[in-house]
């Protein structure tokens, strides 16, 4: 373990988050893990890491970071925003590229105005202890990541790595397409029949918002009441990451990856899980509206997901050889300094 | 064959419903498939979740399919149920003393016993795990002696102390950590029921059987330090399900 980057200032709601947790749902410990795995997973192939490697996970504004060791390589995936590097003349490192900064140097994180999550990753990886096979942060219960919390200033977070070599930065060629217009697909049930057909209808043709008192844990709809037939009590079962449950208050949740692992209400729909991490990329404040799809659609769109996000990948390349892209473009993104959305 | 369906949560799991109830003989199907498919070792499938009345099974859609998976579970329920299951019974040190134990003297007035009397009852029956849900490591425990069965408390705590031994309906359950909660609280356990450094995290699993064993408080007081030095650890043994 050796020390790396010094909290100036925390940002909003900093964790550290990899893969998540698996093979403990039975005990009842939920998955966690980054909410947008498809950011978190970019993060690190920019910074050179073996997949599962840990990243920061930022929320609402980005934290201020000091460079502690002889040199780090930080890599941001959001959308828009950069890394703004105090005492440079050319200041900000857009998101999707790296930067290697030298001891003393300290940089503010910028994020975007379009992802409610960007990722934070550092060549060879954050350093925490694995708990439960995961270096995840479930702040709930106050295990996994930092000491089992989110970031507060004054913490000195370790890597692997004291000095990384000097060469040319990397990126990628295309800007993240969020599709933050395209409707998030499901597969209706496992309990479906709890509703009437009237009510499925509703559901699907329904635009929702995503409410303030959403979080890791559930995604809080607002819009259209979803009747039950009669009951809305269920004899408890599992959830997975993206069950929707509709409560007696009949307004839907998306259980995210920080949910308990069982419940006691009806699910309607499940979102299929190439879609979970274009919906926790979204956010508060956005709309949201589900298609209906079939469990073999779910799978092939999955498959071929990952495709693509493995060519994403595979087109990491460096900034000289990227010349020819025009990176102008994203350069002039609007940037908004510490809040999620600007409307909000 | 007894009736089950398998009902689809998109393309992250399948869940295996075998009825609609709590009772011993469906956790026993769901618990005996569980058990069929650690045993298969099936590839694709990355976690086995069993609830009171049925098993979530998870799997990575890159690596198998539904379709495939379902084939499968089905010709393991052909074969299953002559397993001969083993539990882990479990014998749990609590103290039922009334500085220990916050609602037993409301239980045993509703209940027309004597506190000493509720906890006797309590601790003279073997409880089945049905399911660990909630928060991490909280087992859901059954079945209550009908004596003691309540409805949950009308007004639910905000906090409730870690250790609690609690109450309601049919079940009975330790929280492994300060929660919000509504049930009756008679009684604490100084054991640790949910520990993040331990390889399992929990203590206990879905179909372990628990006797508690009544301590006064001086011995509540020894297990607690012996468990605060990590020198505690708790006595169990293998018994057919």
């Amino acid at each position: 373990m050796i020390p790396v980057l010094k909290v100036i200032a925390p940002g909003f709601h900093t964790t550290i988050q990899d893969e998540g947790r698996r093979g403990f749902l039975h005990v009842g410990v939920p998955v966690s893990g980054a909410l947008d795995r498809n950011g978190y997973t970019l993060a690190n192939a920019l910074a050179g890491n073996i997949q599962g490697s840990a990243c920061l996970e930022l929320m609402g504004s980005g934290p201020e970071l000091e460079v502690v060791a002889s040199s780090v390589r930080i890599a941001l995936v959001g959308s828009g925003g950069g890394l703004d590097i105090n005492g440079r003349d050319d200041a900000l490192v857009r998101s999707g590229q790296t930067v290697r900064l030298t001891k003393g140097e300290t940089v503010r994180v910028r994020l975007g105005g379009e992802a409610f999550c960007s990722y934070l990753a550092i060549e060879g990886g954050f350093s925490v202890p694995l708990c439960l096979g995961s270096r995840s942060t479930y702040t709930r219960a106050g295990f996994g990541g930092f000491s089992g919390r989110q970031l507060r200033g004054g913490d000195t977070l370790q890597g692997y790595i004291d000095d990384v070599a000097a060469h040319d930065e990397m990126t990628y060629s295309d800007e993240r397409n969020l599709g933050l217009d395209q409707p998030i697909r499901v597969v209706l049930g496992p309990q479906d029949d709890y509703f009437t057909e009237a009510t499925i209808e509703e559901f699907l043709h329904s635009t929702y918002t995503i409410t303030p008192a959403s979080d890791r844990m559930g995604f809080r709809l607002e819009g259209p009441p979803l009747e039950h037939k009669s009951d809305y009590n269920i004899v408890s079962d599992g959830i997975v990451t993206g069950s929707i449950q509709v409560p007696g208050s009949k307004l839907p949740i998306v259980l995210m990856v920080d949910a308990q692992t069982s419940g006691g209400y009806p699910k309607i729909a499940t979102v299929i899980s190439a879609d979970l991490p274009r919906l926790g990329a979204r956010g508060v404040g956005r709309a949201v509206r589900f298609q209906s799809v079939s469990r073999e659609d779910a799978e092939k769109i999955s498959r071929v997901e990952h495709q693509q996000t493995l060519n994403i990948i595979r087109d990491i390349r460096t900034v000289s050889e990227s010349k020819g892209v025009s990176i102008d473009a994203l350069y002039n993104q609007n940037l908004i300094d510490g809040i999620v959305d600007a409307n909000l | 064959m007894d009736h089950f369906r398998i009902l689809k949560a998109a393309d992250s799991a399948l869940v295996i419903e075998f009825g609609s109830t709590i009772d011993r003989k469906t956790s026993g199907r769901v618990l005996a498939l569980a058990e069929a498919l650690k045993n298969a070792g099936l590839p694709g499938v990355t976690e086995v979740v069993a609830t009171f009345r049925s098993l979530s099974v998870n799997y990575d859609s890159l690596v198998t399919t539904g379709h495939d998976l379902e084939g499968t579970i089905a010709t393991l329920l052909t074969q299953s149920g002559a397993s001969s299951r083993v539990s882990q019974l479990w014998d749990i040190p609590v103290c039922y003393a009334p500085q220990f134990a916050p609602d037993i003297e409301d239980v045993a007035k509703s209940v027309e016993l004597t506190t000493a009397e509720v906890a006797t009852l309590h601790a003279s029956v073997q409880y089945h795990v049905y399911m660990i849900g909630f928060v991490p490591g909280f087992p859901y425990m059954g079945d209550l002696p009908e004596k003691l069965q309540l409805p949950r408390r009308s007004d639910p705590r905000t906090r409730v102390p870690p250790g609690s031994l609690a109450i309601a309906t049919s079940m009975t359950a330790v929280y492994p950590y300060e929660s919000p909660g509504g049930w009756h609280l008679i009684g604490t356990s100084p054991v640790r029921f949910f520990d993040a450094n331990s390889a399992n995290g929990a203590l206990l699993n879905p179909g372990d059987v628990v006797k508690f064993r009544p301590v006064t408080p001086k011995e509540f007081s020894d297990v607690l330090r012996a468990v605060e030095r990590n020198e505690f650890v708790a006595t169990r043994r293998e018994i057919a399900a």
